[in-house]
């Protein structure tokens, strides 16, 4: 029977019993953590960023055509890809939550704001749809830009001024916030050009080749400025590891030029996406072990006990691997080239 | 002062601003902000949770049997559905995020009881309602019958173990079980001892049964609502006639089941949350409890007083002893008088009564619509028809004053005997920020209601237009005559 009193417990049962409350199923326990919310922000970056990108090229495209078969590669995929963003702050919650709490009451008005955002990104392609109307889809249209702009700008400014330990006003945080949006117009113009149309491809593409390059200039501004500033994680990127990501990326980003410019858009869509890979390897890098620099706390202090993270492990691990097994199914049934069909038959 | 200067001094006040310039508290527009996002969000979700049953049924008869009635039923809901989960997802993202931006305590003292459902909530509900819907809305045609039916099915197994482990969050906030204090980075935080006895807390249950039911019940409702418009405007409307039935059979069985269960909860309640069984019921002195209908304090004064004691009330007498002790008229009953501080209580009692009311309002029409059905008159009663329409958006209204009297009730305390409410607030929050960002939630939200109406509205004159009934012109709201097309 269930004990109803004020601080009793069921006695506990089950598979679950058997976790270790006393130590880490592994000592590097909160380290893997670390990685496995890293990993959810990189999938993150890399997947709705192609999304924000997709809704920031919408801004170039003047043919209704061109319009609904953005709408059509965006559709299916966007909210799955949005869910990524709920995995990585659950995550952080469920592993760290001292940095989850400091994270988002220190930066409140960047937070809402880039909550907002993606709002106005998200409800403005399902209400465009639902009228043929000339005004309405205008509204619906600068919602869709207005938000798929402004939500990578405002998380770079969170993530900048998290790592950096900076104000969201600050230099670094503005560098980071116009790298996202750059990045996001990469890896959107990548995936477009893989799955239309030869003009349309064509088109998108030079768009994706000016963004590779205010990237990468953004990317080693930033770094330069927070050499120069000795602001937190300079020492970071003066290392080895540091400068490896930046040469890498740069190499990522030429090649894509290239594979771009050839035409060759499977080649450069690997190049492409390799760019948020390696951007979320720098911020892992800047963010371990220090997990907030601004107050200095490290991983091993932010974790939780053994008991809750084992328990988060064991069972939540087996099912981000069924997550990815799915996730890979989604994209194998919308792969190849767009179709603007909608929903009804 | 200039604006700006005005607004700095806001900011460096560290939130002690005069009330005379508007500004809430941060703490209470934190509260009225969580409590204005989680009142939109929880009818988007509430509306998959219940959706999700009609949507299985009606894509597995629509592959089954390829007949039109299923394949429009199916299209129709199916709509309705994407642009509930699009405004589900949009607003259940800021009100996620309020747990660290508004409540930063909260976060950090619970994180380690509730990091662990939300993320698992994440990772086995969320993605799997995301990924499949995608399927579902623009692959029929990539996939093959039985991955869309399986499909629909994953996005309702989505849709119920997203509330599953939201629910093991809340119920943990009102009977938290399976934890110890412990001190960390000099804070009082809960620590994780029992898993097992965290999740399936007392509560947990019985939250999880009245929620999925109540949705069900609000989305019957709802479906019966609309069903009966078209059926009232086009008596032959044979899609329309079947989903009008389909909401009766399933009223039948849910709307008194909530009663039912809902009586036993109560009881429960009385035993885990004594202070908030007691402002359900206006009981204010510990002992025997009248069961008040109507409790108004009768001085103007006392309105707003959660203690008010010079109550004028119409009341059963013993009838709130035997409804908390399951049958005896003279048990005793804790009053507020026993605690130091209270919820709100007229929120509390008022809300409960027009849960209570409302729910009792959907036993009498899904026994009603019960009659009709057996006597087959179904479409023939212009008066069943009009009360069901009029009935649409009450399941909600019913689901939402429910909510009002679990989290209204609970206060002042977050989690129930371990954290108030002002001590999870944020203390770096100043009272421009938070009265600024509770004014962009009302308006933003507001606009997004006006647009989920708007998009009911045009996929209803869609639907109209399909079935062919036309307005007369200048024929406006009494009694249109239907008049019917020859392909129909």
């Amino acid at each position: 029977m269930t004990d109803l009193s004020p601080g009793g417990t069921l006695p506990a049962g089950g598979a679950l019993s058997v976790l270790p409350a006393d130590h880490y199923l592994h000592p590097s326990l909160p380290t893997v953590w670390f990685g496995a919310v890293m990993f959810a922000l990189t999938m993150y970056l890399a997947l709705d960023g192609f999304d924000f990108g997709i809704g920031l090229l919408y801004a170039t495209r003047d043919e209704e055509a061109d319009r609904e078969t953005l709408l059509a590669a965006f559709g299916p995929v966007w909210d799955a890809n949005e869910v990524w963003l709920v995995a990585f702050g659950t995550m952080l919650l469920a592993a760290f939550p001292r940095v989850y709490s400091k994270l988002l009451a220190d930066h409140y008005l960047v937070t809402i704001a880039f909550v907002m955002a993606l709002l106005f990104r998200g409800v403005a392609p399902e209400l465009r749809e639902q009228r043929d109307e000339e005004r309405w889809q205008r509204a619906c249209d600068r919602s869709f830009v207005a938000g798929s702009a402004l939500a990578p700008l405002f998380f770079g400014l969170l993530a900048g001024s998290w790592v950096f330990a900076v104000s969201p006003v600050s230099l670094p945080a503005v560098l980071t916030g116009v790298g996202l949006v750059a990045l996001s117009v990469v890896t959107g113009a990548a995936f477009l050009a893989a799955k239309t149309r030869p003009e349309l491809a064509a088109s998108v593409s030079r768009y994706g080749i000016a963004a590779t390059a205010v990237y990468l200039v953004g990317v080693v501004a930033l770094l330069g400025v927070v050499v120069a500033t000795d602001a937190s994680g300079a020492g970071t990127i003066r290392s080895i590891p540091g400068v490896a990501v930046v040469v890498l990326s740069a190499l990522a980003g030429c090649f894509g030029v290239v594979f771009a410019h050839r035409e060759q858009y499977r080649a450069w869509l690997v190049s492409a996406f390799s760019l948020p890979i390696l951007l979320a390897t720098l911020l892992g890098a800047l963010l371990y072990p220090t997990i907030y620099p601004s107050t200095g706390l490290t991983v091993a202090d932010a974790a939780v006990s053994p008991l809750a993270l084992n328990m988060t492990t064991v069972l939540g691990f087996p099912v981000l691997l069924v997550v990815l097994w799915y996730f890979r199914f989604l994209y194998g049934v919308f792969s190849g080239p767009v179709r603007s069909e909608s929903y009804s038959p | 002062m200039s604006l700006t200067a005005y607004l700095a001094s806001c900011v460096t006040d560290g939130g002690i601003v005069s009330p005379m310039a508007g500004f809430l508290s941060p703490e209470l527009a934190s509260r009225a902000q969580f409590g204005w996002t989680i009142s939109v969000h929880i009818i988007f979700a509430a509306l998959s949770i219940g959706l999700a049953p009609f949507i299985v049924y009606f894509t597995w008869k629509d592959v089954r049997t390829e007949s039109a009635v299923y394949a429009r039923l199916q299209s129709f809901w199916l709509k309705i559905f994407a642009v509930g989960f699009v405004m589900g997802t949009v607003t259940g993202i800021p009100m996620s995020f309020q747990f660290g931006t508004n409540f930063p305590g909260f976060s950090e003292v619970a994180g380690e009881l509730i990091g662990g459902p939300l993320a698992f909530e994440a990772k086995m509900a969320f993605f799997l309602e995301a990924v499949f819907l995608g399927v579902l809305l623009f692959g029929r045609d990539r996939v093959s019958d039985l991955q869309y039916v399986a499909s629909s099915v994953l996005v309702g197994v989505g849709a119920w173990l997203s509330g599953f482990w939201i629910l093991v969050v809340n119920a943990w906030m009102q009977t938290p079980r399976g934890y110890e204090m412990i001190s960390r980075n000099g804070m009082e935080v809960a620590r994780l001892t029992d898993p097992v006895a965290a999740f399936f807390n007392p509560r947990m249950g019985w939250m999880y049964v009245h929620m999925v039911n109540a949705a069900v019940v609000s989305v019957a409702l709802f479906v019966g609502g609309v069903a009966a418009y078209f059926v009232w405007k086009k008596r032959d409307a044979t899609a329309w006639q079947l989903a009008l039935k389909m909401a009766i059979a399933v009223l039948l069985v849910t709307a008194p089941l909530q009663a039912v269960h809902g009586d036993a909860y109560a009881r429960h309640v009385e035993d885990t949350q004594p202070q908030k069984f007691a402002a359900m019921e206006g009981h204010y002195e510990t002992g025997q409890a009248d069961l008040h209908l109507i409790a108004i304090p009768t001085s103007p004064d006392s309105i707003t007083d959660p203690r008010a004691e010079n109550l004028f009330t119409v009341s059963i007498p013993g009838v709130a002893s035997f409804l908390a002790s399951g049958g005896d008229f003279g048990a005793e009953v804790t009053g507020l008088d026993a605690y130091e501080e209270n919820p709100p209580v007229p929120l509390v009692f008022w809300s409960f009564r027009i849960m209570v009311g409302l729910g009792f309002l959907f036993i009498g029409l899904a026994l009603w619509g019960g009659v009709r059905l057996y006597q087959d008159r179904l479409s023939e009663s212009d008066r069943y028809l009009k009360s069901m329409m009029a009935t649409t958006p009450l399941g909600f209204g019913a689901l939402l004053t429910g909510w009002y009297v679990t989290e209204i009730g609970r206060q002042p305390w977050v989690i129930q005997d371990v954290l108030k409410t002002s001590e999870a607030a944020s203390p770096t929050l100043s009272s421009a920020e938070a009265t600024g960002t509770l004014v962009l939630f009302v308006v933003v939200y507001v606009g997004l209601i006006l647009a989920a109406l708007a998009v009911l509205k045009w996929l209803i004159e869609d639907e109209l237009d399909r079935i062919d009934v036309h307005e007369r012109p200048g024929d406006s709201g009494h009694g249109p005559i239907p008049e019917v097309g020859g392909d129909d």
